[in-house]
């Protein structure tokens, strides 16, 4: 199996393993992000759990970050040794001709993904992890604040409009980057996603319905701000 | 037609190479690319100048010699033809047509739009083929019930001419069609099973080893393939390496 990975083939089948569960982790969560927009207080304990459990934080976690990681790795590995598969470029290429914009720009789209991340990681993950491992404060309690923390720093993070506007592109690019990543890590599986009318239009809900939600949330908290 | 032509000329495989302008003339619009081609040659060898060398061979879609980048799009603009097979009405009268050699580090440059694809051949030899007793006691190939609906997809993967478009194609220069049109068309059929895991394994590990790019599943390839092998093969061959590989 050691072999099978360092293969051509192994590699797009581990590219798409981590997309399926990096795709199931995204809808986690939207799932709990969505919360905040009908009941504040569910998402403030569903939130505390979260932040919270130790299988969560110390076996989750760290299977998510590897996940992310491996995956931007990985698709920048498989990037280089495609661009050094032709050291000649063509003079006239008509790419448009025979293939997507998203399935030829998807190191882009990534890269755009990536960028925000970071941004994510600056806006709320840092600070957990200074509250958290750093403080010490596992209480989930902020002063001045009734309840839990969670949704009111969700609601100060997203008053800066440029903020809300670079959630609003980037999740425009995630909406890219599935559009074409959902087959194409089913069909690197061995799946004929093209072929199958009903995998391509689960595909194609997907990548869009799921990007737009989180533009709402973020609109939401921009313009409803308690 | 008078068209004007920019062709990527290269001495050798070492020298580097640059785009020519030539003008043809009289160009009629019943002739195949080829054929024109053919023109621009003897224009050029009755001024005494070095003819543009290109590869061609049968004419008629079938051999996979014919190679050009045209337009930006590989054997140009129609689909599931190869060179030969385009014809000049698809042109325009006063149109500039761009010619260039399929690009790929495993295709190298012999001569102006002449590529190397023995890069091909090499894939074969690790596993293209059944290993059949010939010595006069060949089990008739009947006697084995094959679906039809088996031997119709292992005949539509086997159609591929080995011309290397799904190479040029491909953003990446990847062979994965090629490989796995070739490793669906025994994989399809009760005869390819006993040299099956062998078979996929070697040709991926000779394909990787040729220098060819990953495959993004654009699908450019597909699209211009001049024999239409559907992008199912690269699924299939996926498949077949996995099983290949947990044994």
């Amino acid at each position: 199996m050691g072999g099978f990975f360092k293969s051509s083939i192994g590699r797009k089948v581990a590219m798409a393993l981590s997309a399926f569960f990096l795709m199931i982790f995204l809808l986690q969560h939207f799932a709990i992000n969505i919360l905040s927009v009908f009941n504040p207080d569910v998402f403030n304990e569903v939130s505390h759990f979260m932040g919270t459990s130790s299988i969560i934080q110390f076996v989750i976690q760290p299977i998510l970050i590897f996940g992310v990681v491996f995956h931007f790795v990985m698709g920048f590995i498989l990037e280089f040794k495609n661009l050094s598969s032709r050291k000649v470029k063509y003079i006239k290429n008509q790419s448009a001709a025979n293939s997507s914009w998203m399935s030829r720009n998807m190191i882009w789209s990534g890269v755009a993904i990536l960028a925000f991340i970071i941004l994510h990681f600056i806006d709320f993950w840092f600070p957990e992890i200074n509250t958290k491992f750093i403080k010490g404060d596992w209480s989930g309690l902020h002063e001045g604040v009734d309840g839990y923390r969670y949704f009111h720093e969700l609601q100060e993070n997203f008053l800066n409009p440029v903020r809300v506007g670079a959630y609003v592109v980037a999740f425009v690019f995630l909406a890219l980057h599935l559009l074409h990543g959902f087959t194409s890590a089913f069909q690197s599986m061995g799946v004929t996603a093209g072929r199958k009318k009903t995998l391509q239009n689960i595909g194609i809900a997907y990548s869009i319905i799921l990007p737009l939600g989180f533009i709402f949330i973020a609109l939401y908290h921009h313009f409803n701000h308690h | 037609m008078n068209l004007t032509l920019k062709i990527w000329r290269q001495k050798n495989a070492n020298a580097k190479g640059q785009m020519v302008d030539y003008k043809v003339t009289d160009i009629s619009e019943h002739m195949s690319f080829l054929e024109m081609m053919d023109v621009l040659n003897e224009q050029l060898v009755n001024s005494g100048d070095d003819p543009v060398a290109f590869d061609h061979d049968c004419r008629e879609g079938i051999c996979g010699m014919c190679a050009m980048y045209i337009n930006g799009q590989a054997h140009g603009p129609d689909r599931g033809v190869t060179t030969c097979q385009l014809h000049m009405r698809r042109f325009k009268d006063g149109e500039t047509i761009t010619i260039e050699p399929f690009r790929a580090v495993a295709f190298p440059v012999i001569k102006d739009l002449v590529v190397d694809r023995m890069s091909f051949e090499r894939i074969q030899q690790a596993g293209g083929y059944i290993s059949v007793n010939t010595s006069g006691n060949t089990q008739d190939a009947n006697s084995i019930p094959i679906s039809k609906h088996a031997a119709d997809k292992a005949m539509d993967a086997a159609t591929c001419i080995g011309c290397g478009a799904c190479v040029a194609a491909c953003k990446n220069s990847s062979a994965m069609l090629f490989v796995g049109a070739k490793v669906s068309q025994y994989a399809l059929l009760p005869q390819g099973q006993i040299e099956a895991a062998d078979r996929v394994l070697n040709m991926v590990a000779q394909m990787d080893l040729e220098g060819f790019g990953n495959c993004s599943n654009t699908g450019a390839c597909e699209i211009e393939c001049p024999k239409s092998i559907s992008l199912d093969t690269i699924a299939r061959m996926n498949r077949e390496l996995m099983k290949a590989s947990l044994k």
